[in-house]
């Protein structure tokens, strides 16, 4: 993949994408622009498409595009392996983090670490760097150290399992990251943890998108554009103040929207 | 599944060890009956009571069923059309290592197990048998001044036949079952380990055993007798080339360790597997049995199983000594159209005697995997204990897992636990690895050997490591 790109080019571009998943059309025309610097939330109903979306960005088996294009960097992706996706500086916070039973966390936060090293042809880190590395990351999250030598996720709070994303997260550090209702089932001090660890991954040069039901966590990371979903389209695009709204108002709010090209 | 594209375009890594050996080997005539018997023994100058000793187990073998409780599908096995004695021809006697023809030693190199003095393995002895014969033991002198035993039980008949007279058939008699009576008649080569009253082994023992022919068998046969207070840990490898027959792999190990003795036998077992439409492969029905006749002593087997067309295989321990102790820890994994039945035998006879189980099975591909076990604590047990555990774990949607343990106790005193999981590896997870950036290949891997970890931790360091590759190169291509 060519790297040569201006600062300013977008650092995702999904275009009129249409996908489905066991023949089930899920979505249905979505485009949505992420420059360098921006924050953006997805919000909408249970269902319209939000999770979908993010796990076709990640490159999620289950999914197939059968029309548009989503381009990373300036390059199409549409056909690109999950991991070469995750290589490249996508990152997908998962929903529900999945167990890995006999993984140790630490291991596997250090290979997924080293491939995106890798990538960026910086030099691997062997278990003693890796260490270093991880102690400082643990505490953006305020994990404990104990957390490492335990299975991937495996038997971890909810909140635990939403830490050790953003720890992921903070490892990886992504051109662009996609939290998917990263912040449900959070309480207050999670929520706090959570909020802070991305703000810190956050800057002029990374992209990220939220996709939540709350504005909770709009309020801890205020959005440059705020997009509702319904069954499988973005149907309006606001700044900030449209979550505020939508808040305010409730989903039902949105059902006589029309596509707003 | 979209990923099945994915995996068709690994490229898979053909089997590593499946060359033969170009070699001129003197072999008798295929078939069976009671002159071959007699020749194999006369072959290998052999005093009468082991002749008599193979004469008798043909006889019970003549009487007896090939048994089919295990419910293994394969094509019956014509035993007439099997030749029971093949060997490289070398000089007769050879005084050191350099006399070993070169292609031999040029096949063991291969192997990763040289020979040679400038090149051995450093920490390991190893006794390296090629068809019917063991061609050379390493570190035998070394071995010699604490006073251990290494060498081919050819030589061991020999050299030290007061123990083999004493021993042989004393832990697998002639007549423990079809294919036991069938190496007590035939086997040609294997180890023999002695450890002297006292002492620690001051390395690991360990036997690589090759198949080179395609249509002899090999019928191998390992004795290790721990004298008190002694240990040793005891490691065998196996590979055999590609063949699109099935070849006959037989083999009978017994092991016997006195009052506070151990033994620690592991297995990595690589016999080619046959290709991926079931041709060829190794049929692999081996009896292997420890007895813990001193008080204290101790058996433990590691095993990790994964080549072999048909794997039947239960590595088991009889607990006569007070407080004596019984281990097996086994990772077995079939791909393909490989069937594995494998499992143990924990016989609790003696009081205050302790079993653990620990059995790991993946099954991908079309493959089946069966743990099949035995916990039997007999009425003079009291106060003993078995612990297992089964896991099994399935890759893609064709392949099967079974678990079978049977329970027999006849001492209320007893504690007897059994616990069992089945898991399969789901798209869910390796989505997850993968999009940290974690490559297909290596998910599967680093999720087969997290399943895995219980029992590789029991394996001897080198092992271990290589255990874990081996597993991630017999994986490859296999998830659909």
């Amino acid at each position: 993949m060519q790297r040569k790109m201006k600062e300013s080019d977008p650092i995702l571009e999904v275009q009129n994408l249409f996908a489905s998943t066991d023949n089930l059309p899920i979505l249905k025309g979505v485009s949505l622009t992420v420059n360098p610097g921006e924050i953006h939330a997805i919000m909408g109903r249970n269902g319209c498409g939000k999770s979908t979306l993010s796990k076709i960005i990640a490159g999620h088996p289950s999914y197939s595009i059968t029309s548009g294009d989503i381009k990373f960097s300036g390059e199409n992706i549409n056909s690109l392996e999950p991991e070469e996706r995750a290589q490249s500086g996508i990152f997908l916070g998962f929903q529900y983090p999945i167990e890995i039973p006999g993984v140790s966390n630490l291991e596997f936060l250090r290979v997924s670490t080293n491939a995106r090293r890798k990538f960026l042809n910086k030099e691997e880190l062997d278990t003693f760097d890796f260490e270093e590395l991880v102690k400082e990351k643990l505490e953006l999250v305020k994990m404990d150290h104990a957390f490492l030598s335990r299975s991937v996720n495996q038997g971890f709070s909810g909140g635990e399992k939403k830490r050790n994303e953003i720890l992921q997260m903070a490892l990886l550090e992504p051109k662009i990251a996609i939290l998917d209702e990263t912040d449900s089932g959070l309480d207050i001090d999670a929520l706090r943890i959570v909020a802070s660890g991305i703000k810190k991954i956050s800057n002029a040069q990374t992209g990220i998108i939220l996709i939540t039901h709350y504005q909770r966590l709009l309020d801890e990371i205020e959005p440059n554009y705020v997009h509702v979903m319904a069954d499988g389209q973005i149907i309006k695009t606001g700044g900030s103040d449209l979550a505020l709204e939508l808040e305010k108002k409730g989903y039902e709010w949105t059902d006589n929207f029309v596509k707003e090209t | 599944m979209v990923n099945e594209n994915l995996v068709k375009d690994v490229v898979k890594e053909p089997y590593k060890y499946g060359f033969v050996t170009d070699i001129e080997t003197e072999k008798i005539a295929k078939g069976l009956n009671e002159e071959i018997v007699r020749l194999i023994s006369q072959k290998k100058e052999e005093p009468k009571y082991l002749l008599d000793f193979r004469l008798k187990a043909f006889k019970k073998w003549q009487k007896m069923e090939e048994p089919d409780w295990a419910g293994l599908g394969y094509k019956q096995i014509d035993y007439q059309d099997i030749i029971y004695y093949s060997a490289p021809k070398q000089k007769e006697k050879i005084a050191s290592l350099d006399e070993v023809d070169p292609k031999l030693l040029e096949t063991f190199d291969k192997l990763g197990i040289p020979l040679t003095e400038q090149k051995k393995l450093t920490n390991v002895a190893v006794d390296a048998v090629f068809d019917s014969v063991s061609i050379a033991t390493t570190f035998r002198e070394e071995l010699a001044e604490h006073g251990v035993i290494f060498s081919s039980i050819s030589e061991a008949v020999k050299n030290h036949s007061n123990l083999i007279e004493k021993y042989l058939g004393t832990v697998v008699p002639a007549s423990d079952n079809y294919f036991a009576a069938l190496n007590s008649a035939v086997f040609s080569d294997g180890s023999f380990v002695y450890i002297p009253k006292g002492v620690t082994c001051p390395m690991d023992l360990s036997s690589y055993f090759r198949i080179n022919s395609g249509d002899s068998g090999q019928f191998e046969r390992t004795l290790i007798i721990a004298e008190e207070s002694s240990s040793v840990s005891y490691l065998e490898g196996c590979t055999a080339p590609m063949f699109d027959t099935n070849t006959l792999h037989a083999a009978v190990v017994e092991l016997i360790a006195l009052d506070d003795a151990s033994i620690k036998y592991s297995t990595v077992q690589n016999w080619y597997a046959g290709d991926e439409k079931g041709v060829g492969g190794i049929f692999n029905f081996v009896t292997k049995r420890g007895k813990c006749l001193g008080k204290r002593s101790k058996i433990s087997w590691s095993q990790v199983e994964t080549g072999s067309a048909i794997t039947w295989k239960y590595p088991s321990c009889l607990l006569l000594g007070e407080e004596s102790v019984g281990e097996f820890y086994s990772v077995a994994l079939t791909n393909n159209l490989q069937q594995a039945d494998t499992g143990t035998k924990m016989i609790h006879i003696g009081p205050k005697t302790k079993s653990t189980i620990v059995s790991k099975g993946i099954s991908a591909g079309n493959s089946i995997n069966s743990y099949r076990g035995l916990v039997k604590v007999g009425a003079k047990a009291t106060g003993s204990r078995n612990y297992s555990q089964c896991d099994s774990m399935l890759i893609g949607d064709q392949a099967s897992a079974n678990t079978f343990p049977y329970i027999k106790s006849q001492q209320p005193n007893s504690e007897i636990e059994h616990e069992a999981s089945t898991c399969r590896i789901s798209e869910d997870q390796l989505f997850y690895l993968q999009s940290r950036g974690i490559e297909f290949e290596e998910a599967i891997s680093m999720m087969v050997s997290g399943f895995c970890r219980d029992v590789f931790n029991q394996l001897p360091m080198e092992f271990a490591a290589e255990a874990d590759k081996l597993l991630a190169l017999k994986l490859e291509g296999s998830v659909g």
